[in-house]
């Protein structure tokens, strides 16, 4: 990574946890629905860079959000298990040539975009329920908290891509 | 030895994955027991300095509900002061043992299945682990962490909190759990079948633990239930407190928590 993607990650890092535990956290819809929109992080981590780094990284991030919102370990290990999964969700949303570095998730075809964001939030939101309710009896309680934050993270997330991503010319 | 390594090397990411992944599963048990709970708390000087900066800024918003809240406990203790007879002994419900600290609320969460709250003081003002919170209108949760300047709570809204509570009219006690399905309804289980419960009954903390004194106010009960073949109540109790709007806190410090912690450990270590 070059300087300037250093400095444009640690600025994403601390905004989106800014963000989400000053804002996201209390938006309480319906009076038990919050978006994360924190896991855009992960996910426009620059394609090609070091995976391991990521893992790392994504494990800080999700830490710093449990220590803000005394849940343990809930959200770190949701952030490692999508940091761990984005090869194969970049693969199977964007076919191999993510790896030749011309791929921009900005610039993909909105339905790619779509299924990527899609499919790492409802994997995401679904570890960190599960590990948040932490009991087999409330199964249904996990999947609706899943499904409706999940829909409210991705379009979160869509509208975010949209309005920060440069026009590239 | 060079497979070894090369194996290390090949699955290198997955193996930090599951690493980092036993971390994290360790800390989210921990969490699920209160008395482990202390390793990532947002007692601390990071999450404890974030919130009261938005704290100094959000506190504005609803300063006259605050103000209303406040007022109508004045009124309320100022009536008990001006009707009691100065011959009979003062009946206070708030036992002299007990000191009272006044704190902030600066988060608050009761969205989720186990909510805390961040108050604006900490060991400095003699906050401990374990003292119970109130607020004006009633119970409101524990002290689970604390740092040198913030607390962390453990409201009454999780699915691991236990709070003894009991009948005011009947001293019939049982403990107060959380089903996380309604913020502000909270479940108060092991009522026996013998006893006599009425919508509209008030439940008070019940006073035998060193955390909160007799008679603290928590709810009423909303509605309740006994299946035939079962020999407990199930009872909804609505909570005094409007958990949602908290911000003003009473700390409760119990003199000799001490000494009757020691006592106690030495009597199970004993047994």
């Amino acid at each position: 990574m070059q300087n300037n993607a250093i400095v444009v990650n640690i600025v994403r890092f601390i905004t989106l946890v800014l963000v989400q535990v000053l804002i996201l956290n209390h938006i309480n819809l319906a009076g038990y629905i919050n978006p994360y929109l924190y896991p855009l992080f992960i996910l426009v981590f620059p394609l090609t860079g070091n995976k391991s780094l990521l893992i790392l990284i994504s494990f800080f991030l999700g830490l710093t959000i449990d220590m803000f919102g005394d849940s343990g370990g809930v959200h770190a290990a949701a952030c490692i298990f999508i940091a761990w999964i984005r090869p194969v969700a970049l693969k199977y949303s964007f076919g191999v040539s993510y790896q030749l570095n011309t791929l921009k998730i900005s610039t993909a075809p909105f339905t790619q975009q779509l299924i990527y964001i899609f499919a790492m939030v409802l994997l995401h939101h679904l570890m960190l329920f599960s590990m948040e309710i932490f009991n087999v009896n409330q199964i249904l309680l996990v999947l609706k908290s899943t499904l409706f934050s999940g829909i409210f993270s991705a379009i979160l997330m869509v509208f975010s891509i949209l309005l920060f991503s440069r026009k590239s010319s | 030895m060079q497979q070894i390594i090369f194996f290390f090397l090949r699955n290198k990411n997955f193996l930090l994955f599951l690493l980092l992944f036993v971390i994290s599963f360790t800390l989210t048990i921990n969490s699920h027991s209160y008395h482990k709970n202390k390793f990532v708390t947002s007692a601390n000087f990071l999450s404890g300095g974030v919130y009261s900066m938005k704290s100094s800024v959000t506190n504005y918003f609803d300063l006259e509900e605050q103000n209303k809240i406040l007022t109508e406990e004045n009124e309320r203790l100022r009536a008990i002061l001006a009707n009691r007879e100065v011959e009979t002994p003062l009946e206070s419900p708030i036992d002299t043992n007990y000191n009272f600290i006044s704190a902030k609320v600066i988060n608050n969460n009761y969205a989720r299945t186990k909510n805390y709250l961040t108050l604006n003081k900490g060991i400095r003002d003699s906050l401990k682990v374990d003292m119970g919170v109130i607020s004006s209108q009633g119970v409101v949760g524990i002290i689970n962490a604390v740092s040198n300047k913030y607390a962390s709570v453990q409201s009454v809204l999780n699915t691991n909190s236990q709070v003894v509570a009991k009948f005011k009219k009947s001293d019939q006690f049982g403990t107060l759990k959380w089903d996380a399905e309604k913020a502000n309804i909270v479940q108060l289980i092991e009522i026996p079948r013998l006893a006599d419960v009425a919508v509209g009954d008030t439940i008070v903390t019940d006073g035998k633990s060193t955390i909160f004194p007799e008679g603290i106010l928590i709810g009423t009960v909303a509605d309740f239930e006994r299946k035939p073949d079962q020999d407990y109540y199930d009872i909804n109790v609505q909570l005094f407190s409007d958990m949602t709007r908290v911000k003003h806190v009473y700390v409760i410090s119990h003199r000799d928590a001490v000494e009757i912690k020691q006592l106690e450990k030495e009597v199970e270590d004993a047994e």
